[in-house]
């Protein structure tokens, strides 16, 4: 089985991010970058299906500039086999990518596609669900657990109030949830060979997708500062103030 | 949580000021990329942060125990060096061939230097490994190499030193562990050794222990030390495990910090003899150890550092983190208190520490550097020249970081107030940590009389020169720069005077005064480690102002404005301690050498 697992290079989880002072985005520059961890999550999933002996090969890809490379090397040190680096500066929005992704699937026929739920810079949470669609396969969204089952794949799903297990036929897209695994550390001789697999150099173009965006940023502000709390000396009080604030009728 | 260390200013080191990248165009480092050196740094700062840190407190606070059957240390150690141990960093400085990774010791070093800010006593172990590793790869036989190093190479056996002994520390040359020769060509060691870290413990297969010991019949003193392997567990030539070696834990030392790096008492021989294993030649034990003493003494320094670097961000949290009180020129009570970073005297000991730990940390990586390019250098009289000034630097090294990043973390607890004082805030632990990088690896006091004693003068003082060459290109460009020009004179005047007060003390030397020439060494080795600390801080602001004037903005305008402002504070504050003090020790001034016991 083959399996497509996609990376994008975000703001590292440990950055506090700022925006930029003309209120166009956040800032980027000379900011710590590394890979989405929920992709960490999917990629160490395909390597464990691989070790396994479920997954045959591992290919990672990822859509974004020059150094999104670098996110693919990570990827390639934890244990994943090639990658498709598909080089663009431009903004991409998860239905851009979704097309791509499609695009990539059509050449390498993947039996499963592991996307990570959501990145961690914009939250955006659709490309998974956008590639099922445009695919039309199944999909398992919210993963904590993935199981081969003959020609058959177990999805245990995160689900308000619990677990759901469903069935998806092959091939299918598996979005990853924070409790799928513990992603590994790429150890010193995986660094040194990732160095050595190959990273093919793609664009847009060369799936003919068009990346203009469908959504237009109007602004981006910090979330307002939190105001300093009070204490109440009674129940009585708390409910005074809270129908005050008329959060309670 | 404050970060265990600044990544950017490890880059800013490592690329800007060391020109690491410039390896990769030798024929030894050319399968490396500055992505794959990121990329170990990475796995080690997760690792080190994942791993290391979250016990690092439970480790102090439960040290290992010995209930005289075993030795018990909490699982989290293991649990860590396991995970070390899968990473593949054991092997990370041996060649390729030898199932290495062929690591530069800078890059290697600057990851050690990581694990060491989030954890130092476990990191310890691997440490001591190494060291041990080092010996058997450079001196021992292929046999030997067959037999223990590839297993150390692969993190399964970890190694010791064992040097001291109970009536012998410092002075090395009254060892009494004896070897006798056998039949078999091994020898049987008999002795007792202290201090041994990483003595006794099941956190690997087996633990090689390198015995410094004398052959029957040996010439007295230093001149007749040997080097031997002796393992705790037998191993057999195939590589597997045999029975237990005649090596006993006589009990474990209970120490002020480094709690998780076992401290033993180890007794070999009690039934006979330990099997033990000459390292090369008889009589070369000390030489041997002291050709490895340069690695080994750049890694207790930037432990120093790590510590000393650490204390400082985490002191540095506290002090944003924290209101209290106005400013002097502002007393209004009811106006909202300030962070205590506002104030002008922690901002003081904020710019202490960080003119400590970053200099230190430039320094370290700087030596560490220095091995590379000696092993890669092709010219022989160029590594020659790099050999001695490394030699020259060491005792800096190890002990510079070793009393001033110890007294970064006096600062850091000062910062927290009461609060630094208790075990709920760790500067307290890092300071007691750190208490122990000064005593270690040969005291300050024997580096301040390596310094003085043996580099300043060795190859006829040519060691000196290089330094003052290299020292005098920085002057020369710092000059050319109108805010710097004031600090590059300042450095000038302070070698002028540390040449001068060097030709003194060995003027009185050669003259029979050694007493009174060596009698404050270790005040010499302190200057003489400030006047190179302030060319690595003139060194970092001649680089800050480049990257300013190129246009640097927002975080890196405030970094490279730090710079310049911490290599300021030295010159202004630190250097002039150095030449008050030179000027002070060339008057060859006798009021502690010729005090009579009595008198105390």
């Amino acid at each position: 089985m083959k399996v497509l697992v996609p990376v994008k290079r975000v703001i590292d989880y440990n950055v506090k991010v700022r925006v930029k002072a003309d209120q166009s985005g956040v800032e980027l520059a000379n900011v710590k970058m590394s890979m989405n961890p929920f992709d960490e999550i999917s990629v160490e999933e395909a390597i464990r299906l691989k070790e396994a002996g479920t997954a045959t090969e591992i290919v990672v890809v990822t859509v974004g500039p020059q150094q999104a490379q670098e996110t693919l090397r990570t990827a390639l040190a934890m244990g994943a086999d090639r990658g498709i680096h598909v080089k663009t500066d431009a903004e991409v929005e998860p239905l851009a990518v979704a097309k791509i992704l499609k695009a990539v699937a059509g050449e390498e026929s993947p039996e499963l596609i592991i996307v990570g739920k959501q990145a961690i810079d914009d939250d955006s949470n659709q490309t998974g669900q956008m590639l099922s669609a445009l695919l039309g396969w199944p999909q398992g969204t919210f993963a904590s657990k993935v199981e081969k089952d003959g020609d058959k794949l177990n999805v245990t799903r995160e689900i308000d109030g619990g677990l759901q297990t469903i069935k998806l036929n092959l091939p299918a897209v598996v979005t990853s949830d924070l409790r799928l695994n513990e992603p590994r550390y790429a150890s010193l001789p995986n660094i040194m060979k990732a160095k050595k697999k190959p990273i093919d150099a793609k664009t847009p173009e060369d799936y003919s997708v068009d990346l203009t965006p469908r959504l237009q940023v109007q602004k981006v502000t910090e979330p307002a500062e939190r105001q300093a709390g009070i204490k109440v000396e009674t129940a009585a009080e708390l409910v005074a103030k809270l129908k005050e604030a008329g959060v309670i009728g | 949580m404050p970060h265990i260390y600044s990544e950017k200013d490890l880059d800013f080191i490592l690329y800007d000021m060391l020109d690491t990248e410039g390896l990769l165009k030798t024929e030894r480092y050319a399968e490396h990329s500055r992505e794959a050196f990121n990329q170990i740094l990475e796995t080690s700062t997760r690792m080190a942060e994942d791993l290391y840190q979250p016990h690092a407190a439970k480790v102090d606070a439960n040290e290992p125990e010995f209930d005289g059957e075993k030795v018990t240390i909490i699982p989290e150690v293991k649990e860590a060096l396991d995970a070390y141990r899968e990473a593949g960093f054991p092997g990370a400085l041996f060649p390729f061939e030898q199932g290495g990774m062929q690591l530069p010791v800078t890059i290697a070093q600057a990851s050690g230097f990581i694990f060491g800010a989030a954890n130092v006593s476990t990191a310890g172990y691997a440490m001591l490994s190494l060291g041990a590793a080092n010996l058997i790869s450079s001196f021992g036989s292929q046999a030997q190499q067959d037999r223990f190093l590839s297993q150390m190479i692969e993190g399964r056996f970890f190694g010791t030193m064992c040097l001291s002994e109970p009536q012998a520390g410092s002075s090395l040359s009254d060892i009494r562990t004896k070897a006798v020769p056998q039949e078999d060509g091994t020898y049987a060691i008999t002795g007792t050794k202290m201090w041994i870290s990483g003595g006794e413990h099941d956190m690997s297969e087996n633990i090689i222990h390198m015995v410094m010991a004398k052959i029957e019949g040996a010439p007295a003193g230093a001149k007749g030390i040997s080097l031997f392997i002796v393992p705790k567990i037998m191993v057999k030539e195939d590589g597997t495990l045999g029975k237990r070696n005649d090596v006993k834990l006589a009990g474990l030392n209970h120490k002020m910090g480094y709690r998780g790096t076992v401290n033993t008492f180890l007794s070999f021989g009690e039934e006979g003899g330990a099997v033990g294993y000459l390292v090369g030649e008889p009589n070369k034990g000390l030489a041997y150890m002291f050709q490895m003493m340069n690695e080994a003494r750049i890694g207790v320094g930037l432990g120093a550092t790590s510590l000393g670097y650490t204390g400082y961000l985490h002191s540095l949290d506290y002090a944003k983190g924290r209101p209290q009180g106005r400013l002097i020129d502002g007393k209004d009570p009811t106006t909202p208190m300030v962070p205590i970073i506002e104030h002008a005297d922690i901002k003081r000991l904020m710019m202490q520490q960080k003119s400590y730990v970053e200099g230190a940390l430039h320094l370290c990586l700087y030596a560490a550097r220095l091995v590379d390019d000696i092993a890669t250098c092709e010219d022989a009289a160029d590594r020659k020249d790099m050999e001695l000034l490394l030699d020259l630097l060491t005792p800096v090294v190890k002990s510079w970081p070793s009393e001033f990043c110890l007294e970064a973390n006096k600062l850091a607890i000062q910062v927290h107030g009461g609060y630094g004082y208790t075990r709920e805030y760790p500067v307290e632990r890092f300071y007691r940590d750190n208490r122990l990088n000064p005593i270690h690896e040969g005291t300050h006091g024997i580096q301040g009389l390596d310094i003085l004693g043996r580099k300043v003068s060795m190859a006829n003082g040519r060691a000196v020169e290089l330094l003052i060459e290299r020292m005098t290109k920085t002057i020369v460009a710092a000059k050319a720069e109108a805010t710097l020009s004031a600090h590059a004179t300042a450095l000038e005047e302070a070698v002028g005077v540390l040449v001068s007060t060097t030709q003194t003390l060995l003027g009185a030397a050669m003259q029979g005064d050694v007493a009174r020439a060596f009698a404050n060494a270790t005040l010499y080795l302190d200057a003489f480690g400030h006047v190179v600390l302030a060319w690595f801080w003139l060194q970092q602001a001649l680089k800050a102002q480049e990257k300013l004037a190129h246009g640097a903005d927002g975080d890196d305008a405030a970094f490279y404005a730090g710079k310049q402002a911490a290599c300021t504070y030295f010159m202004r504050y630190e250097l002039p301690k150095a030449v008050s003090s030179l000027h002070e020790q060339a008057k060859l001034d006798d009021t502690c050498v010729s005090a009579d016991p009595a008198i105390f």
